[in-house]
């Protein structure tokens, strides 16, 4: 079985982009939301318009698209360091208020990278052991308050790792950054949901079936009834 | 009252070595790099660094590890995202042969330790970082079905920061992201210096705007405003 897997030639998904609009159909209007440095930015792209404020947690609300080189102000960056502009309503306060707001359960959405989830939603992503630091120091930043403070986590990740190795497992290797908190999983592969009862595999990319996603996934997945291809 | 200094030099002449400092901003946004460089120039050893970060966008802050003056850092995103850019750190090497000692705390842990300092709290309870390695040596705690952690509070002796505008009694305006860490800094502190690019007389600042309350602030040095682009790497 192992063997068969490896054998398996690498299932092709969605880009990068494209996970981050699959998330964006995700949030609702009328909602508070954070987004994590990675492939979760690029959500932003898909949200203008939308009845959407988002958090940075530097300490924003309403932050705006990325600034263009003629209106980068260096004292207006988001929490990725990135130049950003200001939506009408905006608003700013200080990096302690801010997470209190996130801790204080006011953030409706956080959409984080993640190097491993597990079955029961435990979330793995700020430490890379491969970096070869201690096991307790690494670049937690935000991510650990925003994972146990947001209502709802959505992870956006790719589905394997660049060697290929599930990043969906029964148990977390790497260091977590907060336990049983993953409400839904969204790869360049399938939309997963975490659910009391286990993973429950509700979509797929295009031309994907069930067997692929299960081959690249370590715990045994629930297939969804309507099972559908991700809608995008 | 007049906290004004006209020397950068001067503001953090009494720094002696072991002091514990905090050093405000978030990335490029509110980094005193100007006090930064005096505190290189002044030399002070055996410091414990309380800071964001000694990556990206601190690249001055590096100046005290090559030249020793840091004994330990604390930190909530100590490290450059990428490995390889990493790998070149002054500070990423320090670590890994041991001359400086990290600790890693949840970025609303690390500030509301601060917060807590300059409120005259001991400690407080957060749900951040239960069952991770956050959790390491502290005190755990369930109300109304919920873990938390026990954190302690922090009372540095300085604190660095830096401001759009001040004015002589030490009242401080920030610029917007610019703001993040200041205000809670520079109340845990006992010496609060502050750099502020325009320095203003005493009602000059619209009151009903001021961001740090002059009380917290002890010195207040003009500054120019250094143009830089914010970047991670």
């Amino acid at each position: 079985m192992a063997q068969q897997q490896k054998q398996q030639k690498k299932l092709e998904g969605l880009s990068r982009e494209l996970i981050a609009l699959r998330i964006a159909n995700e949030l609702e209007d009328g909602t508070y939301v954070n987004l994590g440095i990675g492939i979760p930015t690029l959500v932003s792209n898909w949200i203008e318009g939308r009845d959407i404020v988002l958090q940075a947690e530097i300490g924003m609300l309403n932050t705006g698209p990325l600034a263009r080189e003629s209106e980068v102000d260096q004292d207006l960056i988001n929490a990725s360091c990135q130049p950003v502009t200001e939506l009408p309503g905006c608003c700013y306060f200080s990096d302690c208020e801010s997470f209190a707001m996130i801790r204080g359960g006011y953030m409706d959405a956080a959409v984080l990278g993640a190097l491993q989830v597990s079955e029961q939603g435990d979330l793995a992503g700020w430490n890379n052991p491969e970096r070869g630091f201690p096991e307790h120091i690494g670049n937690i930043g935000g991510s650990m308050d925003l994972a146990v403070g947001a209502k709802k986590v959505i992870v956006a990740m790719t589905h394997v790792t660049t060697s290929g190795e599930p990043k969906i497992v029964k148990k977390c290797a790497y260091p977590i950054t907060a336990e049983r908190v993953v409400k839904l999983i969204v790869t360049d592969l399938a939309v997963i949901e975490v659910t009391d009862k286990g993973l429950v595999l509700k979509e797929v990319a295009p031309g994907l079936t069930a067997e692929d996603i299960q081959s690249v996934t370590e715990p045994r997945l629930n297939i969804a009834p309507d099972l559908k291809e991700i809608q995008l | 009252m007049d906290k004004a200094f006209t020397s950068i030099d001067e503001a953090v002449a009494d720094i002696p070595d072991g002091a514990s400092i905090v050093i405000g901003g978030f990335f490029t946004a509110g980094t005193p790099y100007q006090l930064i460089r005096a505190l290189a120039r002044h030399k002070a050893k055996n410091l414990t660094i309380m800071v964001q970060s000694f990556g990206p966008g601190n690249e001055d802050i590096s100046q005290l590890v090559l030249q020793g003056q840091v004994k330990k850092a604390i930190c909530n995103y100590p490290f450059y995202r990428s490995a390889t850019r990493g790998a070149r750190s002054a500070f990423e090497r320090a670590v890994r042969s041991g001359k400086v000692e990290v600790e890693v705390y949840p970025m609303g842990t690390f500030i509301e330790k601060l917060r807590a300092g300059g409120a005259g709290l001991a400690a407080f309870y957060t749900p951040t970082g239960v069952g991770t390695v956050a959790e390491r040596g502290k005190e755990k705690r369930t109300f109304n079905g919920r873990d938390y952690l026990l954190e302690l509070a922090f009372r540095p002796d300085y604190a660095l920061v830096h401001a759009g505008y001040g004015d002589r009694m030490g009242n401080l305006i920030c610029r917007k992201t610019a703001r993040n860490y200041t205000p809670d800094m520079a109340a845990a502190a006992r010496i609060t210096i502050a750099s502020v690019e325009e320095l203003v007389e005493p009602g000059e600042l619209d009151p009903d705007k001021i961001h740090v309350p002059g009380i917290y602030v002890q010195r207040v040095v003009e500054v120019e405003r250094l143009h830089y682009i914010p970047t991670i790497e």
